[in-house]
C-alpha cells in the first residue's frame, strides 16, 4: 500500500508520460539502465513500471545515501528493498573508482542478489549529471553481462527530471517529464568493453533524440 | 440543490441538453463516414464530445458548490496550466526558486485573494509584486545568460496561466446592483467562449477556405472564425436572461470575449509553434492539454472581467 502511495505521488509529481518502444515490460529479468539528473529519477521510473513488475524490481543504490535517516532506510529496506552498495567517500561525491577487488565484490553480489527473478534498476553514468549530456558509463553493466550471460539490458531515457528536482534543491517543481523504454539489448559475443558500454550509451543517447 | 437560482439551472440544463445533441450527431456520424480520413476527423469529434461531458460535468459540479468550488477548480486549472507552460519554457536550473515560488505561493494566494473577496491586492498582486519577486528570485540566483528570456518567460506564465484565469471566478466578487448569483456570469463566459472554439471548429471543418494566420495556425480559416464569433454571439445575445446585460449589451459583451478568445488561442499558438510542439499536452482527449482548452479563455476572462466591472458595478 505505501509503494502505491509513493508511485501514485511520484507520477503525480513528475507528470510521467510513459512510451514504450515494445509494450510494458513483463516479468522477464533484465536490467534498466537510466541515464541520472535528479533524485527523483529512480522512482519516477519504478512509478512507471506496471505494479506487478515493480514488485520484482530492486534498484542499486548507495549505501550513504539509503542509510541516512529512519524514513530513507525504512523504505530501501521494505518498500524498494533496494541492493545498496557501498561508494568510497570520492566515489560518492563524483568521479572516483572504486577499487578492482571491491567492484568485483560489488557485482557478484548484484549477480546473487538478484537470483533467476528480481530485475534492477542501475544508472551506469555512476553520479548525476546535469541533464544536457549523457556521462560515459561506468564498467558495471559490462561486468554484470559478463557473470550473467544474455542478460537483457533495456535502456530508459528519463526526461526533464533535472528540471523538477534538481541537484542541490529539495523541493520539486511539478513540471511535466517523460519516460521513453527503449528496445532490450545485450552484450555481444567477443564485444569489447569499450564498445558494449558506448553502444549502450548510444541506445540511451538515441532515445533521448526520438 | 433546490437553493440554486433557476435561471443557473436553466443555463446548465440547456448545456446538457446540447451535449445530449452533439453526442447523437456524433454518434450518427460515425454511421455515415466512409474514407479513412473523414473516419479519423469523426473520431476525434467524438473523443472531444466525451470529453465535453467530463468537463461540463466537472465544472457543473464547481459551480454548483458555490464559491469555493468554483475558485478550487480554477486554481487547479492554472496550476495544471502554468505546468504545461514551464515544461515547454527555456528555463534552466537557476530559475528553480523562482518556480516554486510561482506555483506554491503566487498561485494559491491569487486564488486565496478571491476567496477572502480583497479586490484591490488581487487586482496587482502578480503585475506588481510577483513581477518583482520572480526577477529578483532570478537575479539571486546569479546566472545571466538569458536572463531576460528566462525572467520574461516565468513572467508570461504566471500572468497567462494564473493572473489571466484567475478572472473568471473572479467574477464571483463583482457587486452587481440589482443581479444576484453571479455564478451565472461566469458560466455565461466560460459557455460563449468555448461555444465560440467549437462553433469555429465546425464551420472551419465545413466552409473553411481561407486561412487567416498559415504561417500561425493552418486550421484557423476566415469562415471558420466569422461562422464561429457571429454564432457563439448570437448565442450569447439570446442569454441575456441571466446576465445583468440588455440583449444589446449582451451582443457587444459576446463579441468582445469571442474576440479576445480568438486572439487568445492565436497567441497560444503562436508560442506552441516557437517551441515546436502541436500541444501544449495530452490531458484532454482530443483537445490536447489543459492550455489548449483554455487559451481562449485566457485572454477573453480579464476583458470580460473589466467591461462587465466597468461599465456594470458602481
Amino acid at each position: 500500500m505505501i509503494a502505491e502511495a509513493i508511485a501514485s505521488i511520484a507520477r503525480l509529481v513528475s507528470g510521467a508520460s510513459v512510451f514504450y518502444s515494445t509494450g510494458p515490460p513483463d516479468e522477464h529479468q533484465r536490467v534498466y539502465f537510466a541515464n541520472h539528473t535528479s533524485h527523483l529519477d529512480f522512482v519516477v521510473l519504478w512509478s512507471a513500471l506496471p505494479p506487478a513488475i515493480r514488485a520484482l524490481t530492486r534498484p542499486v543504490a548507495g549505501r550513504d545515501y539509503w542509510e541516512k535517516g529512519a524514513v530513507r532506510r525504512y523504505l530501501s529496506e521494505n518498500v524498494f528493498r533496494a541492493i545498496l552498495i557501498d561508494r568510497s567517500p570520492r566515489a560518492a561525491g563524483g568521479d572516483a573508482t572504486l577499487s578492482v577487488a571491491s567492484a568485483r565484490r560489488t557485482i557478484d553480489r548484484l549477480a546473487i542478489e538478484m537470483e533467476d527473478r528480481y530485475s534492477i534498476i542501475v544508472f551506469p553514468e555512476g553520479t548525476r549529471g546535469s541533464g544536457e549530456e549523457i556521462s560515459p558509463f561506468k564498467s558495471g553493466l559490462y561486468h554484470l553481462s559478463r557473470v550473467k550471460p544474455r542478460l537483457e539490458l533495456l535502456p530508459v531515457y528519463l526526461d526533464n527530471m533535472n528540471r523538477i528536482l534538481p541537484k542541490g534543491e529539495a523541493l520539486p517543481v511539478p513540471m511535466l517529464s517523460r519516460v521513453i523504454f527503449g528496445r532490450p539489448m545485450e552484450l555481444g559475443e567477443g564485444e569489447n568493453k569499450r564498445d558494449f558500454l558506448e553502444r549502450a550509451r548510444a541506445a540511451l543517447a538515441a532515445l533521448r533524440d526520438s | 440543490m433546490s437553493g440554486q437560482d433557476p435561471d443557473l439551472v436553466r443555463l446548465v440544463g440547456g448545456v446538457l441538453v446540447l451535449l445530449v445533441v452533439a453526442s447523437i450527431a456524433g454518434a450518427l456520424l460515425s454511421r455515415r463516414v466512409r474514407t479513412e480520413a473523414a473516419r479519423a476527423t469523426v473520431a476525434n469529434l467524438n473523443a472531444r464530445i466525451r470529453a465535453w461531458w467530463v468537463m461540463v460535468a466537472v465544472f457543473a459540479l464547481a459551480v454548483w458548490t458555490g464559491g469555493v468550488g468554483s475558485i478550487v477548480l480554477f486554481a487547479l486549472m492554472s496550476l495544471l496550466a502554468l505546468r504545461e507552460f514551464v515544461t515547454l519554457a527555456p528555463t534552466r536550473r537557476e530559475d528553480h526558486r523562482a518556480l516554486l515560488w510561482s506555483f506554491f505561493a503566487v498561485t494559491p494566494l491569487q486564488y486565496l485573494l478571491i476567496a477572502i473577496r480583497w479586490y484591490g491586492l488581487f487586482a496587482i498582486m502578480i503585475p506588481v509584486y510577483a513581477f518583482v519577486l520572480v526577477a529578483v528570485s532570478n537575479v539571486i540566483a546569479g546566472r545571466t545568460d538569458r536572463f531576460l528570456e528566462r525572467t520574461a518567460t516565468i513572467h508570461w506564465g504566471l500572468m497567462v496561466c494564473v493572473y489571466c484565469v484567475s478572472h473568471a471566478p473572479a467574477l464571483l466578487i463583482l457587486d452587481i446592483p440589482g443581479y444576484r448569483s453571479n455564478a451565472k456570469l461566469l458560466v455565461f463566459l466560460v459557455l460563449v467562449v468555448q461555444l465560440s472554439d467549437v462553433l469555429q471548429y465546425v464551420f472551419g471543418k465545413v466552409f473553411g477556405k481561407h486561412p487567416i494566420a498559415p504561417a500561425i495556425s493552418p486550421n484557423k480559416t476566415w469562415e471558420g472564425f466569422l461562422g464561429g464569433v457571429f454564432t457563439a454571439s448570437a448565442i450569447g445575445t439570446a442569454l441575456w436572461w441571466a446576465t445583468p446585460f440588455t440583449p444589446a449589451e449582451a451582443l457587444a459583451m459576446s463579441i468582445a470575449i469571442t474576440l479576445a478568445g480568438f486572439a487568445g488561442g492565436l497567441v497560444m499558438s503562436a508560442i506552441k509553434r516557437d517551441r515546436g510542439v502541436k500541444d501544449y499536452g495530452a490531458l484532454i482527449a482530443g483537445h490536447g492539454g489543459m492550455l489548449d482548452r483554455i487559451d481562449s479563455l485566457c485572454f477573453a476572462a480579464p476583458v470580460f472581467f473589466h467591461l462587465t466591472r466597468y461599465f456594470f458595478t458602481p
